[in-house]
C-alpha cells in the first residue's frame, strides 16, 4: 500500500452510501485537482456521512458500494492515515493541549525530519497566514478567525491529496467568513487540491465555483 | 483499518479476567466448603452440616436481621438525604458550596471515616466534651453504649455519612445526562414547589442512571466489615464480621461455618436488594398517585432547609471527626471534659513512625500497583471502543458492578482457599490482583464517561494527519483526557487504600497496610495511635487526589482549555 502524495483528481466511481436498504445518495463524479464539488441537502440526507466514507472513517451502520480513487489509485479500503484527506470542520478542532506552533508541527508529515527544519516551516505557515510570533501561543487565546487560519495552515502543512470541508465557515460571522471563504478556495485552487465541500449555505457554494450537487435532487438519491 | 494497537485488543478479556474470573472462582470456592467440602481439613463428602451448625450459632438471626436492617437504613436515608438535597438546591449558590464541600469526602476510606465519627459521637467524644459538664452535668464520661451500640445505630450513621458523597457524586456524574433545567422551568412553570417538581419529574430520570451505584452500596452496607467492627455492635455482631471470626477461627473445620455463612450474607444482600426494588415501586406508585392528586407543594420551604441541613450536618460530622483524628495524635494530656488538649505534641507520631513507614509503604506498593495495572486495562478497553466504534453494552456494566455487588465475603473466602491451595496467598501479586477486583470498576466507572465524551472529531484530524492510532493515542487522547486520567487513578489508589477483608483474608498477616492496622487499633483504646494511622488512612487518599490535580495544572499551565476542562 502507498501512501498519496501527489495531488490528483478525486474520482468517486459509482458510490452509494445507504442505510437500512434505503440509499441515501449515489454520486459518480471526477473532482479535478483545485476544483471543488460542493455537496448541499437537509440534516440525514448523508452529507457528512459522504465525508467520513471519503476520509476513510466508515460507520458502521452504513452499507457503502463503489469504488474511490485518488488520481489513479483505488484509495477506497485505506484507512485514514494513509489516504492524507485534509479535513476542515465548523470548529477549527486546534488540540488544546498544544501551543499553536506544536499544532503545526503535528502535522508535518514525518519524512520532513529535523526538529529545527519542522519549527522553522511551522513558523513560515504562520507568517503565510498572517499569524507570526504566534508559535507559542495558546489556541485557546486565538480569536474565531485567527483560530480558523491555523487550522487551514496545519491541513495545508500536512500536504492532503484532497480535502474535505465539513461546513467549515458556518461558525463564522459574515465578514471573517467571506475573508475565509476566499482564503481556503484560492489555496486549494493554488495547491492543486480536489475539494469536497458539505453545506447548508448557497453563498458557500457559489463562492467555490464548481458543481454543486443538491442531495434533496431524486438523482442523488439512488 | 489494521493499526490497532495491539494491547487494546485483549485489554477487554484481560479486564473482564480480571474482574470475573476471581469472583465467580472464589463464590465456587466458598459454595464447596459450605456444602462440607473442604477437603485441606478433611472434608470430602457434601452435606448440610456447615448450615446445621450455623443455625445453631447463638444469635445468628440477629447478625442476619442487623447487616439486612442497617444495609436498608442506611442506604434508605442516604438516598434520601442525596435526593432530597439536589432536589431541594440545584441551581442555587449553596448546591454550588455543598458540592465543593462534599466532594473531597470521596477520598476518604470508610474506617477512618468511622473512626472520625467514633471520636465525635463516644461518650468521652468531642461532641460530649463540648457540652459537659455545663449542659449534662457529667463530670466523667457517662456509661452510655453510643459507639458499638445494640441496635447498630452508631454502624448505620457512619455508614450514612460515607454513602452520602458517594450517592451525591454518582448523582452530579448523571445529571448532564438529563434535561434537569428544562425540566425544572417546566415544572415551575406548572406550579409546582422545587423539590415537588424535581423529585416527581427529573429524579427518576437520575435514579435510573444511579440505580446500579445505589444497589452497590445496599450490597456494601449490607455486608461491611471494618466500619462494623469499628462502631457496629458486638455481642452479636453484624453476620460478616462473624463470619471473618470464623473464618480466622484456629480451628480450621470453622471455615465451613464461615462459608455456609457466606452463602446466607448473599441471601441477605440478594433479599435486600429485592427488597429495594419494592420499595422502588412503592415510591414509584406514590409518585403517581400525588401526580394524579395534582398537589403543587408550592410552600416547600422548610422541608427544603432541612434537606440542606442534613446534607450539611453529615459532610460536618465526618470533617470534624478526621479534625479530631489530627487532634488526637497531637495530643499531649487530654482529661475529660476539655473540649481540647493541654497541649500539643509529636511524641505520639515519633513512636508510631517506625511502624508506621512499614505499613506507609506496603500501603503505597499494593495500591501504586493496582492501580497502575488498572489504568492501563481501562484505558485499553476504552481505546478499543473507540477503535471500533462501540460503547459497552449494559450486560457488560453488570459485569463492572459484580465485585461491588456481590458480599466481599461471598467470594473472597473462596478465594483465599484456591490461592492457599495453589501456594499463592500471601503473596503481593496475589493481593495486588485481588485489589484490582475492587479498583478496576471503579476507575473505569470514573474515566469512561469523560473519555466517551471527549470529541472525536480531534482524533479524525489528527488520523487524517497521518497520524497512527497509537500516535493520536499518545498525542492526543492521553494528553487531553490527563486530568479524567489522573482523576481516576487517584479514586482508584483510595479504593485499594480502603481495602480491608481483600488485604486481611489474601495477605494472611504477612501484608499489613496502613487500614489493616488502623482498624485493628481501632478496637484498642489509645486515641492517640488510632489518630495517628486514621489520618494517615486519610491522608493517602487525599494527597492522590492532590496529585491529580496539580500535574495536569503544572503541565498545562498555558492552555486554558484544558484547565477549564
Amino acid at each position: 500500500m502507498t501512501a498519496v502524495d501527489m495531488a490528483h483528481s478525486l474520482t468517486l466511481k459509482d458510490l452509494r452510501i445507504s442505510l437500512d436498504g434505503t440509499c441515501l445518495l449515489a454520486l459518480d463524479e471526477v473532482v479535478k485537482p483545485g476544483g471543488v464539488l460542493t455537496v448541499m441537502g437537509p440534516s440525514g440526507s448523508g452529507k457528512s456521512t459522504l465525508l467520513s466514507v471519503l476520509s476513510g472513517f466508515r460507520e458502521k451502520a452504513f452499507e457503502v458500494s463503489g469504488r474511490i480513487f485518488c488520481g489513479d489509485l483505488d484509495i477506497t479500503e485505506w484507512p485514514p492515515q494513509q489516504r492524507r484527506a485534509g479535513l476542515l470542520f465548523q470548529d477549527p478542532l486546534l488540540f488544546p493541549h498544544m501551543s499553536v506552533g506544536q499544532n503545526l508541527v503535528f502535522a508535518i508529515p514525518a519524512e520532513k525530519r529535523g526538529r529545527a527544519r519542522r519549527r522553522a516551516m511551522a513558523e513560515a505557515a504562520l507568517s503565510d497566514i498572517g499569524l507570526p510570533d504566534m508559535f507559542d501561543r495558546d489556541p485557546a487565546t486565538l480569536s474565531g478567525g485567527q483560530a480558523a487560519r491555523v487550522a487551514l495552515a496545519r491541513t495545508l502543512l500536512s500536504s492532503p491529496a484532497f480535502v474535505l470541508l465539513d461546513e467549515p465557515f458556518s461558525k463564522l460571522d459574515t465578514e471573517l467568513r467571506q475573508q475565509m471563504r476566499e482564503l481556503v478556495f484560492s489555496t486549494a485552487r493554488q495547491s492543486e487540491w480536489p475539494m469536497v465541500l458539505v453545506t447548508h449555505d448557497a453563498d458557500d457554494a457559489r463562492a467555490a465555483g464548481g458543481k454543486t450537487i443538491n442531495l434533496s435532487d431524486a438523482a442523488h438519491n439512488g | 483499518m489494521t493499526l490497532l494497537p495491539p494491547f487494546s485488543r485483549f485489554a477487554p478479556a484481560a479486564a473482564l479476567g480480571v474482574l470475573a474470573l476471581p469472583v465467580l472462582a472464589g463464590f465456587a470456592g466458598t459454595l464447596l466448603p459450605a456444602f462440607g467440602y473442604l477437603p485441606a481439613v478433611g472434608f470430602t463428602e457434601f452435606s448440610l452440616e456447615p448450615f446445621r451448625e450455623l443455625v445453631e450459632e447463638p444469635g445468628v438471626g440477629r447478625s442476619v436481621w442487623l447487616s439486612f436492617q442497617t444495609g436498608l437504613l442506611s442506604t434508605l436515608v442516604s438516598v434520601i438525604i442525596v435526593a432530597g438535597f439536589v432536589a431541594a438546591w440545584f441551581g442555587h449558590n449553596s448546591f454550588l458550596a455543598v458540592r465543593s464541600l462534599i466532594s473531597p469526602l470521596l477520598a476518604v476510606p470508610h474506617a477512618a471515616a468511622a473512626l472520625g465519627l467514633a471520636f465525635m459521637i463516644a461518650p468521652s467524644g468531642f461532641l460530649v466534651r463540648l457540652i459537659s459538664p455545663e449542659l449534662t452535668g457529667w463530670d466523667r464520661p457517662p456509661d452510655l453504649l453510643i459507639v458499638n451500640d445494640q441496635n447498630a445505630l452508631a454502624l448505620t450513621a457512619g455508614l450514612i455519612v460515607k454513602e452520602v458523597p458517594f450517592l451525591f457524586l454518582i448523582t452530579m456524574a448523571a445529571l448532564p445526562q438529563v434535561p434537569v433545567r428544562r425540566s425544572l422551568r417546566l415544572t415551575a412553570g406548572l406550579g409546582y414547589g422545587q423539590l415537588a417538581g424535581f423529585l416527581l419529574v427529573t429524579w427518576p430520570m437520575i435514579y435510573r442512571q444511579i440505580r446500579l451505584g445505589i444497589f452497590a452500596v445496599l450490597a456494601f452496607a449490607s455486608s461491611v466489615v471494618d466500619v462494623s467492627i469499628i462502631l457496629g455492635p458486638t455481642i452479636p455482631s453484624t453476620l460478616a464480621v462473624r463470619l471473618v471470626e470464623w473464618m480466622n477461627d484456629p480451628d480450621l473445620s470453622r471455615r465451613t461455618v464461615a462459608c455456609a455463612g457466606a452463602c446466607v450474607q448473599i441471601a441477605v444482600t440478594g433479599a435486600l436488594l429485592l427488597f429495594w426494588i419494592v420499595v422502588e415501586r412503592v415510591c414509584a406508585t406514590i409518585a403517581r398517585v400525588i401526580l394524579a392528586n395534582g398537589h403543587r407543594f408550592e410552600r416547600d420551604i422548610f422541608v427544603r432547609q432541612c434537606a440542606r441541613a442534613a446534607m450539611v450536618t453529615s459532610a460536618a460530622l465526618v470533617f470534624a471527626g478526621l479534625a479530631m483524628m489530627a487532634v488526637w495524635s497531637f495530643a499531649g494530656l487530654w482529661t475529660y471534659p476539655d473540649a481540647l488538649p493541654q497541649n500539643l505534641n509529636l511524641r505520639t507520631w515519633s513512636r508510631a513512625l517506625p511502624s508506621l513507614s512499614g505499613h506507609v509503604s506496603t500501603t503505597l506498593l499494593i495500591g501504586v500497583s493496582a492501580t497502575l495495572l488498572s489504568i492501563a486495562l481501562v484505558l485499553g478497553c476504552l481505546q478499543r471502543e473507540t477503535e471500533i466504534g462501540k460503547n459497552g453494552t449494559g450486560r457488560a456494566l453488570y459485569l463492572l458492578y459484580l465485585p461491588l455487588i456481590i458480599p466481599q465475603v461471598g467470594f473472597l473466602f473462596g478465594l483465599q482457599f484456591l490461592l492457599v491451595s495453589g501456594n499463592a496467598d500471601a503473596s503481593l501479586a496475589a493481593l495486588i490482583l485481588v485489589h484490582m477486583i475492587f479498583v478496576l470498576p471503579y476507575v473505569f466507572l470514573s474515566l469512561a464517561p469523560p473519555w466517551r465524551a471527549q470529541d472525536r472529531r480531534y482524533d479524525r484530524v489528527a488520523l487524517a494527519l497521518g497520524a497512527s492510532q497509537r500516535k493520536v493515542f499518545w498525542r492526543i487522547r492521553v494528553p487531553m483526557l490527563l486530568r479524567a486520567i489522573l482523576a481516576a487513578m487517584a479514586v482508584g489508589f483510595a479504593v485499594s487504600v480502603a481495602q480491608y477483608l481483600p488485604t486481611l483474608l489474601v495477605g494472611a498477616g504477612r501484608f499489613s497496610t496502613v487500614t489493616t492496622e488502623a482498624v485493628a487499633l481501632g478496637t484498642g483504646g489509645n486515641r492517640r495511635v488510632v489518630g495517628v494511622y486514621a489520618f494517615v488512612q486519610m491522608l493517602l487518599p487525599f494527597v492522590g487526589f492532590l496529585l491529580a490535580t496539580i500535574i495536569p495544572a503544572l503541565l498545562f499551565r498555558n492552555r486554558r482549555a484544558i484547565n477549564l476542562g
